[in-house]
């Protein structure tokens, strides 16, 4: 039997992970830099937040220095793209294999810790008692899952309804115009590559404290960085749809796996339970959507009109002639 | 020639708005102003003329403070000022309009407005500053829809959004930058409407062109710049011809005239049928559009900017897909075939885009010149290129038609805009065409240039080519064409014919009223499939 409010669940606390990472691709994003490190960044950020929970027994200040190694992270990037002007998407994927070399080399025996101190888990009075909904949002979470419920609603309204949200899109979409009204675009990408870094690193560090604890080198996020990139471009650069798109593969991620333990499905013999290699092929699915989204992400035109900001991937020069 | 350089009026300095003195800005291998003096008088509309380069545009940003001069001193109302960045001008009050509008497509025009002011601090409350912009636009007669996104306005309205900006800082002094080259007939009369009213309100203009009769309609006096040097400095406008103005600006006698032999048209060489396109962001760009051009003939395209003439250029050469309709080329469809299509029938292109379509800025003079027939011999066998024979003929199209450049090795990139022209026409019409797109060909050139390019095209009609010109320079399209039709959001408005063509009818085709023969082109097309 599939219970569907596990699943669920188990779908909002995972696609917390998700949602961090892909707002905070979001914001780098919008401000017109190009972020493919989000892999990179999250492992970092697993390993430093695991790292000081076994060392220190400390998962609070992991999250925070989490946030931190994968911000410093970030920043390699910003110098790279921004300041060298450097392919961003090449910038991107080294800093992947930055990141991903630096946590296994620095998590080299973390996985043999024994007890470890982890996030907490909470449940919400009243609100949980609401039917269908409350086992689902707000029982037996971890306190990341609802600093994402606040940080959707937050996100968009700083894009969209804040002056700083209207610099970062104007920097995005026209970096001359901004620069001809006296904001500082480098300082302003700079910061919002930093921004999408500190998501990543949370991201990261919420599923080696919270979601799925533990240390398991590169498979700790098992590529789902690579998702978030995917997300942000699904998502459109919307925080609203980012988050549909998160807690919907979040969702997915469990119900594949919750797919292979029934022996019937709907009255039939259950083909996932009785041919365990079809499991994978549907564990293989959101990898190959995303290849799907990147492929679309990738066509200029088709870009244009999913609604990409339209310096994104392009560093800016301010011209020695005219602007 | 009467000397009209006479020195800035040095008396009370507290009518001047602004005064430039002596002025020095270099460039790399370029002195673009030569101790340059400008003044601006308290409530006058002072232009700024001269042909392209003559450093007009580098002493405005000068003012506007985006580059700092290398010598002389900027006063406002009298007191010293340096300027470190744009903002430090719009604080003391000078606000820049610039020829490429810089708004941001995707954002409101009131997100345009207040972008980069510190005020309001945090939360925007966008009710509150609608009804305030509403308010400034009021006042000034210029109106647009605040909540409106840029990229759904006209280039008008975007223009208005621009002057509104400024007005919003609180600007006394505007420095438009060649207002006039996007817009139509009206709306420049709408413009000047808009002008004389903040000259009214206590506001000073600078007006930046090279348009002389436009120049001599809205300005008070007259500044007029040659290779950065003054040639008449606030001269009255009163008074002053556009012969008088011309040669200030070129140094020597120009004739406005263009010789023409009257037209023998021939055989239909290209035409395009019914064809329907979408731009890059899948918007219409072209509905049902339709049009000829014969052998020996030229065919003037008048639109604003963005009204599907680029994307008509493009489906015709294979560069866009069209969704419906038929590109006929001397009687074939090459309708969404490869661009190598067009090239075997011998279409010629000059695009709009120098840099980024009609040369490759990395590669050599000589390889840009090459380009169109590297696959056929004398050039290359199919896999080996010939190095001595593609030099030789570099070298000789070089000389043929004057491209400036220290030799053919040199990147294309390093050319001069009317030099990298030049190498484009010169790759183009040594091909022998049978057929001319033509866009934009003659936009920021100097006016040797665009003599050289318009003989160059006139020529190839004299010839027998068939040639499609696209361009937002009413004056050249009306120079150079023998039938002009008239686009507006991707449809036809109608053919007129080069004697019977007027500024205001192709003005009002271009603001999307049909005019003249508009029931001929539904004919043409059932004459010709059938």
């Amino acid at each position: 039997m599939i219970d569907w409010i596990v699943i669920l669940q188990a779908g909002v606390a995972s696609g917390t992970v998700l949602l961090f990472a892909a707002i905070g691709g979001i914001m780098t994003e919008r401000s017109g830099v190009m972020n493919l490190g989000i892999e990179g960044m999250m492992l970092i950020g697993a390993m430093t937040a695991y790292k000081t929970a076994v060392v220190l027994g400390q998962p609070w200040l992991g999250l925070l220095l989490a946030m931190l190694a994968a911000g410093a992270l970030s920043l390699l990037h910003a110098v790279v793209s921004i300041h060298l002007q450097a392919d961003q998407v090449v910038s991107g994927l080294a800093i992947n294999f930055v990141g991903i070399g630096l946590s296994m080399v620095l998590g080299e025996g973390l996985s043999k810790a024994g007890a470890v101190s982890l996030l907490p888990s909470i449940t919400l009075p009243l609100v949980s008692d609401i039917p269908i909904l409350g086992p689902i949002l707000f029982t037996n979470h971890n306190p990341m899952t609802y600093v994402g419920y606040v940080l959707t609603p937050a996100a968009w309204f700083y894009i969209n309804r804040t002056r700083p949200g209207l610099h970062l899109r104007a920097v995005g979409e026209h970096p001359a115009a901004a620069d001809a009204l006296g904001i500082n675009v480098y300082r302003l990408r700079y910061r919002y590559v930093f921004v999408g870094g500190l998501l990543a690193g949370l991201a990261g560090g919420t599923i080696s404290l919270a979601v799925s604890p533990g240390w398991f080198s590169e498979l700790t996020t098992s590529g789902q960085g690579w998702i978030a990139v995917g997300l942000v471009i699904f998502a459109q650069w919307n925080p609203w749809r980012a988050a549909a798109g998160a807690y919907m593969f979040g969702a997915l991620r469990r119900l594949i796996l919750d797919l292979q333990g029934p022996q019937t499905l709907l009255w039939f013999a259950n083909p996932f339970y009785y041919m365990p290699k079809l499991g994978f092929f549907l564990q293989m699915l959101p990898y190959a959507l995303v290849i799907l989204i990147l492929f679309i992400g990738s066509r200029e035109a088709l870009k244009k009109r999913m609604g990409a900001p339209a310096a994104l991937g392009v560093p800016y020069i301010r011209g020695e002639r005219g602007l | 020639m009467p000397d009209i350089t006479q020195p800035p009026d040095s008396t009370a300095t507290s009518h001047f708005a602004v005064e430039m003195r002596g002025i020095v800005k270099r460039f790399p291998g370029v002195l673009a102003n030569d101790h340059t003096d400008f003044t601006l008088k308290r409530g006058e509309v002072h232009a700024l003329l001269g042909e392209n380069g003559a450093g007009k545009s580098t002493l405005m940003n000068i003012l506007a403070g985006l580059y700092k001069p290398d010598a002389g001193a900027i006063l406002v109302n009298g007191q010293p000022v340096h300027f470190n960045s744009p903002r430090d001008a719009i604080a003391a009050g000078l606000g820049m309009v610039h020829q490429h509008f810089m708004l941001v497509p995707t954002q409101t025009v009131t997100e345009n407005i207040i972008l980069g002011l510190s005020e309001p601090r945090f939360f925007l409350p966008m009710a509150e500053l609608d009804r305030r912009i509403l308010a400034l636009q009021e006042q000034y007669g210029l109106k647009v829809d605040p909540k409106a996104k840029i990229w759904q306005l006209s280039v008008g309205e975007q223009q208005r959004v621009e002057i509104l900006k400024m007005l919003y800082r609180g600007a006394k002094v505007l420095i438009m930058d060649e207002p006039t080259a996007v817009l139509t007939p009206q709306e420049v009369e709408e413009l000047f409407v808009t002008l004389r009213a903040m000259v009214a309100r206590g506001h000073s203009i600078i007006f930046i062109s090279h348009k002389l009769d436009e120049v001599l309609a809205i300005s008070n006096r007259i500044t007029v710049l040659r290779q950065g040097r003054v040639t008449a400095a606030g001269i009255p406008a009163q008074g002053t011809t556009k012969t008088q103005l011309a040669q200030l600006m070129v140094g020597r006698e120009v004739v406005f005239t263009i010789d023409k032999q009257p037209c023998r048209p021939g055989e239909v060489v290209l035409a395009v049928e019914d064809v329907c396109a979408e731009n890059d962001r899948g918007l219409p760009a072209l509905r049902h559009f339709s049009i000829r051009v014969r052998a020996g003939e030229i065919v003037g395209i008048a639109g604003v900017a963005g009204n599907g003439q680029s994307e008509l250029a493009q489906v015709i050469t294979g560069l866009r897909r069209c969704s419906c309709g038929r590109v006929m080329i001397a009687g074939e469809d090459v309708a969404n075939q490869a661009p190598h299509a067009a090239i075997q029938r011998r279409v010629a292109y000059i695009p709009e885009d120098r840099h980024g379509v009609g040369s490759s800025p990395g590669l050599s003079l000589a390889d840009n010149l090459i380009m169109k027939n590297h696959r056929e011999p004398p050039i290359s066998n199919g896999w080996v290129l010939n190095l001595p024979m593609i030099r030789r003929q570099a070298n000789q199209l070089k000389d043929q038609y004057n491209i400036m450049a220290p030799s053919v090795d040199v990147q294309a990139r390093l050319l001069s805009g009317g030099n990298l022209q030049k190498a484009i026409l010169a790759r183009e019409m040594s091909a022998g065409p049978r057929l001319i797109i033509a866009v934009q060909p003659t936009r920021g050139l100097d006016v040797g240039a665009i003599e050289a390019v318009h003989h160059a095209l006139l020529k190839e009609r004299d010839r027998g080519t068939a040639i499609l010109l696209i361009s937002e320079e009413l004056e050249e399209i009306m120079a150079l064409s023998d039938r002009i039709v008239g686009i507006y959001e991707g449809q036809h408005m109608g053919e007129l014919k080069a004697e019977e063509a007027t500024l205001t009818k192709i003005g009002l085709m271009m603001a999307g009223t049909p005019q003249g023969d508009v029931a001929g082109r539904v004919n043409n097309v059932g004459e010709l499939t059938g």
